[in-house]
């Protein structure tokens, strides 16, 4: 039976079930051919903190949202337009997120009596006309995947798992994905067992097939390539750009990066992507906590190694001390903190960015430190090697604050020349800079950058003691001396507030905006995708976004005065928003949620219309 | 202060360097009390340093804080002064990508085994390649005379004046525990004890642990005072030598020998005993446990204290380990830039023309 095509220009899928399903893996490999085909996309997983909750209940419910298109989009979508639910809590629980007439696909198998009632149903909603509003697609998804593979030399439960794949194969179908990358990523996981692989492509196939041939589904859809600027690309998630950032930035330094990290979901993936790649003279050591983790890191940088430690916001919470020493010291260290909901343990698999006050203030002391943000999933990569290159220049600690939505998030990212990348090779000190000609001063400073001198311990002459006491003015030794301690005390300060970064742009198409709307981290997306809907209906607005939030860009008053109103969204109560309050004196809005997910762009969006409105 | 001998531009030791103690000392005023034990560690190390044929530009001591910690300023090598409790992991960072250098750590009892208990436990399990002295003077003296993890029971001090409710650690048993490769006790009035205990940590690959006995004569001041005077020390301690029975006092008298029946070690009167049965000692025991009941002669006195290397086993270290690991894939590569083009433009890639 030959089925309708139909073109469009962008759909949200998002794929539900249990912890146990696969679901990730389905939203990879469809968002892995998606990538293939061209369409510019974004992702969102979204999982729970538990490693494996009871089968069939609302806790162990995990999604992953994938938003395709053939233009240039932002954000993962704020509401999907086919729900993907492999039982009923995964039907519950996304059911709310679903706009009318949206299309749900169902794995009729797991609607049992049993499973229903676990999740508060008491009758069943594919039967009770509750779900009349939407497009249902009942399909006996386990029974069929069984039945596909009876020929096959599989356990039953090999087979019912691969259903996953079942599904992943309908949805290709549905959607005229290339399928080419899947069957060579089942051969390569199931090497070991092709018994394995061939049941899981078979079961691929038979979705597949059961799309092309069923009555239910008589509609096929294309999305056409979208046009993106020539060049190779890459689909990657924040974690995996972050890690790539930070090699590259050992190479174009010519230094050894040393790692040292602690598991903690979400920033994990880093030191197992980082663990790889030893080739580059990258070391990666899983220390005891966090406190030694970023105690190791330093105590490389201090031999002359780019250390990093990479974490969230509970382990920046420990190593406090440890960065307050990296900067009495002003040794390169960087420590990234993929922020997670907080406080304490908070939602661990849920975004949030609430730690900017940490970054900033989160020292005892005057102890400033630089800090930086990306902005999505490939601009981990450029914000590593920034880091980098604050880090090793004026020789201080650098935060560079991720969040769990960029770090498991993917997007296309067009892969960078490696001749282009910054060049970050440092002068290290080999001689005597004392006014006699034979003393070494390890706190003579550089007039411009007003960075130390990096003496690494091997250098003949140069031996010298330093430490977290307060020290003199250019010689380094102890001193209790009042002025001299005002003095290194802004010194400090200086030496950040000197650190050069780039003027913020401004995005104001018509150049007539009343309103700028100013973000950081990953509200970019919603943000941009938000201010473009705006200006398709003819409102005008502007908008900003800070990957320095210290220092801030040296335009920034004076980009702030140029407009009547300036408005804040952030995943935290106002943090940014209190920042520029209180350097700008400037009457900025916040606009804040926390629920542990990234902002709808429609939720901006009416809300920024309001502001325009009123200004 | 001479300056050493040229080494060629790889480091190697082709020519003396002919230093001395001297060379080692920093032009800052030494801070410590009058009468403070570390003065007599600080001799005894600027004394030995010579000896090892190590340029001075190559060796640095990394220290948490306390008395002991203060002791970097004092040596003219490289030096780090870090934070309460972190000296070993700081040092594991520089230990494990700087296989030229030598690394020491200088802490103390409270240093070590209170807040950085935990580091210390990772170091010795790890076997990084540094060498830790832990100035034992049994007491908080930095922050004026509270107790510490090496106090006794009941002991009354600023913040325990109705007596101490905390079983104090046994430094050795503790990094036996841990499985450390290298174990020794020595005390800061004994130079020569010092030096050689020093001299076998220094040759050791891999973590060397030395407790080093100090008097605080501020905060707690006697307090090994059984092990230095004249009329009790001949009994008090027991001198370990590899090879040797262990047979301590004036004459000998007493000795170390398997209980009959039981697990661990006695001591007993030499006279008492059949010769074949005083223990020899052996440092290169491969289970921790012979030196770990060695460890526990004292009870928790200091009657019956041993000193010396009680262990010294050979063990991969974690920064051979580690490297190697690096090495052998850097090995593979031989234009980093063109390596990083190829890790870019890998995975999931395409092209749009």
């Amino acid at each position: 039976m030959t089925k309708q095509v139909r073109q469009l220009d962008r759909v949200v899928i998002r794929f539900a079930g249990d912890s146990g399903d696969g679901m990730q893996l389905t939203g990879d490999r469809f968002t892995s051919e998606t990538a293939q085909l061209g369409n510019d996309i974004s992702t969102l997983p979204n999982f729970p903190a538990e490693i494996r909750a009871p089968a069939g209940t609302l806790p162990g419910v995990s999604s992953f949202q994938v938003h395709f298109a053939d233009f240039d989009i932002l954000t993962p979508g704020d509401a999907p337009n086919v729900l993907v639910a492999m039982n009923p809590a995964a039907l519950k629980a996304n059911l709310a997120d679903l706009p009318r007439g949206a299309d749900i696909i169902v794995n009729t198998d797991e609607f049992s009596t049993r499973n229903l009632t676990k999740v508060g149903y008491s009758t069943n909603p594919l039967e009770d006309g509750s779900l009349d509003s939407y497009a249902l697609h009942p399909v006996a998804l386990t029974s069929m995947t069984v039945a596909a593979l009876a020929a096959h030399d599989v356990s039953k439960k090999d087979a019912e798992r691969a259903k996953n794949m079942f599904a992943l194969g309908l949805l290709s179908w549905l959607y005229s994905r290339p399928h080419e990358s899947t069957i060579g990523f089942l051969q390569r996981k199931f090497a070991a067992r092709p018994e394995l692989a061939e049941a899981n492509v078979a079961a691929f196939r038979a979705g597949w097939n059961f799309g092309e041939t069923t009555e239910d589904f008589g509609v096929r859809y294309e999305v056409k390539p979208a046009s993106m600027p020539a060049g190779n690309y890459r689909n990657i998630t924040g974690n995996v750009a972050l890690a790539l950032g930070l090699v590259a930035a050992g190479v174009r330094s010519r230094l050894p990066v040393f790692l040292g990290a602690y598991p903690i979901t979400p920033a994990s993936d880093i030191l197992h992507e980082l663990s790889k790649h030893k080739r580059f003279g990258v070391t990666t050591m899983q220390a005891e906590d966090e406190i030694a983790a970023v105690g190791a890191a330093l105590g490389a940088s201090y031999g002359g190694s780019l250390g990093v430690t990479t974490t969230s916001g509970p382990g920046v919470a420990l190593k406090g001390e440890t960065i307050s020493l990296a900067i009495a010291l002003e040794l390169p260290l960087i420590v990234v903190d993929v922020q997670r909901a907080g406080p304490s343990t908070g939602m661990p698999t849920k975004t949030e960015q609430a730690d900017l006050n940490m970054a900033l203030y989160g020292r005892h002391g005057e102890a400033p430190a630089a800090v930086i943000a990306p902005r999505s999933p490939a601009d981990c990569f450029f914000a590593a090697l920034d880091a980098a290159r604050i880090a090793l220049t004026y020789r201080t600690p650098v935060l560079l604050l991720s969040d769990g939505y960029i770090a498991n998030g993917s997007e296309p990212w067009l892969l960078p020349d490696v001749a282009e990348l910054p060049d970050l090779r440092v002068d290290f000190a080999s001689e005597p800079n004392g006014p006699d000609g034979k003393s070494f001063l390890p706190y003579l400073r550089d007039p411009t950058t007003l960075a130390r001198p990096w003496a690494v311990p091997g250098t003949p002459g140069l031996q010298h003691r330093i430490g977290g006491l307060e020290k003199a003015d250019k010689t380094g030794d102890i001193s209790y001396d009042p002025a001299n301690h005002d003095f290194m005390v802004r010194t400090r300060a200086a030496r950040i507030e000197a650190i050069e970064v780039p003027d913020v742009e401004v995005e104001d198409p018509d150049e007539t905006a009343r309103v700028l709307v100013l973000g950081w981290g990953s509200t970019y997306g919603p943000i941009g995708a938000a201010c473009r809907a705006m200006r398709q209906r003819g409102l005008t607005i502007a908008q900003a976004h800070l990957r320095h939030l210290n220092p801030m860009p040296k335009n920034l008053a004076s980009v702030l005065s140029r407009y009547e109103r300036v408005v804040i969204p952030e995943m935290n109560l106002g943090q940014l928003a209190h920042v520029i309050r209180a350097r700008y004196l400037v009457d900025a809005i916040p606009y804040n949620q926390v629920r542990g997910l990234p902002f709808s762009a429609t939720e901006l969006e009416s809300m920024l219309e309001e502001v325009v409105k009123n200004a | 202060m001479r300056p050493p001998k040229a080494t060629s531009p790889s480091g190697a030791e082709s020519v003396s360097l002919r230093l001395t103690a001297k060379d080692f000392k920093t032009d800052q005023e030494v801070r410590w009390c009058p009468g403070c034990g570390d003065y007599a560690i600080l001799a005894a190390v600027q004394g030995f340093m010579p000896e090892l044929g190590i340029p001075k530009e190559r060796i640095v001591f990394v220290s948490g804080i306390g008395c002991s910690s203060r002791f970097p300023y004092y040596m003219d090598t490289y030096g780090l002064h870090s934070i309460h409790g972190r000296a070993p992991a700081i040092a594991t960072g520089l230990s494990v990508t700087r296989p030229d250098l030598q690394v020491w750590v200088v802490t103390g009892d409270g240093d070590a085994l209170s807040i950085g208990g935990n580091h210390l436990i990772h170091a010795l399990r790890r076997n990084v390649n540094f060498k830790i002295l832990l100035f034992n003077n049994r007491i908080y003296g930095l922050t004026k005379g509270q107790y510490s993890p090496t106090s006794e029971l009941g002991k009354i001090t600023k913040s325990t004046p109705a007596g101490s409710a905390d079983s104090p650690f046994n430094p050795i048993s503790l990094a036996l525990g841990a499985e450390a490769s290298f174990v020794a006790r020595t005390i800061d009035s004994d130079r020569k004890h010092l030096q050689q205990v020093l001299r076998a940590a220094a040759a050791h690959e891999g973590s060397a642990f030395v407790e080093i006995y100090q008097n605080c004569n501020i905060f707690n001041d006697g307090a090994f005072d059984l092990l230095k005077e004249p009329d009790t020390r001949d009994e008090a301690l027991i001198r370990l030598d590899h090879g040797q029975p262990i047979t301590f006092g004036k004459d000998g008298e007493w000795c170390v020998v398997h209980p009959p029946g039981g697990f661990g070690l006695e001591v007993r009167e030499t006279a008492s005993v059949a010769a074949e049965e005083i223990v020899a000692h052996d440092e290169t025991v491969a289970e921790p446990a012979y030196a770990f009941a060695l460890s526990r002669l004292p009870g928790t006195g200091l009657a019956h204290t041993p000193i010396g290397v009680f262990r010294k086993v050979d063990r991969p270290s974690y920064d051979n380990l580690v490297r190697a690991q690096v090495d052998a894939a850097k090995a593979q590569v031989t234009d980093p830039e063109a390596e990083l083009a190829g890790l870019l433009n890998s995975g999931d890639t395409w092209t749009m023309s």
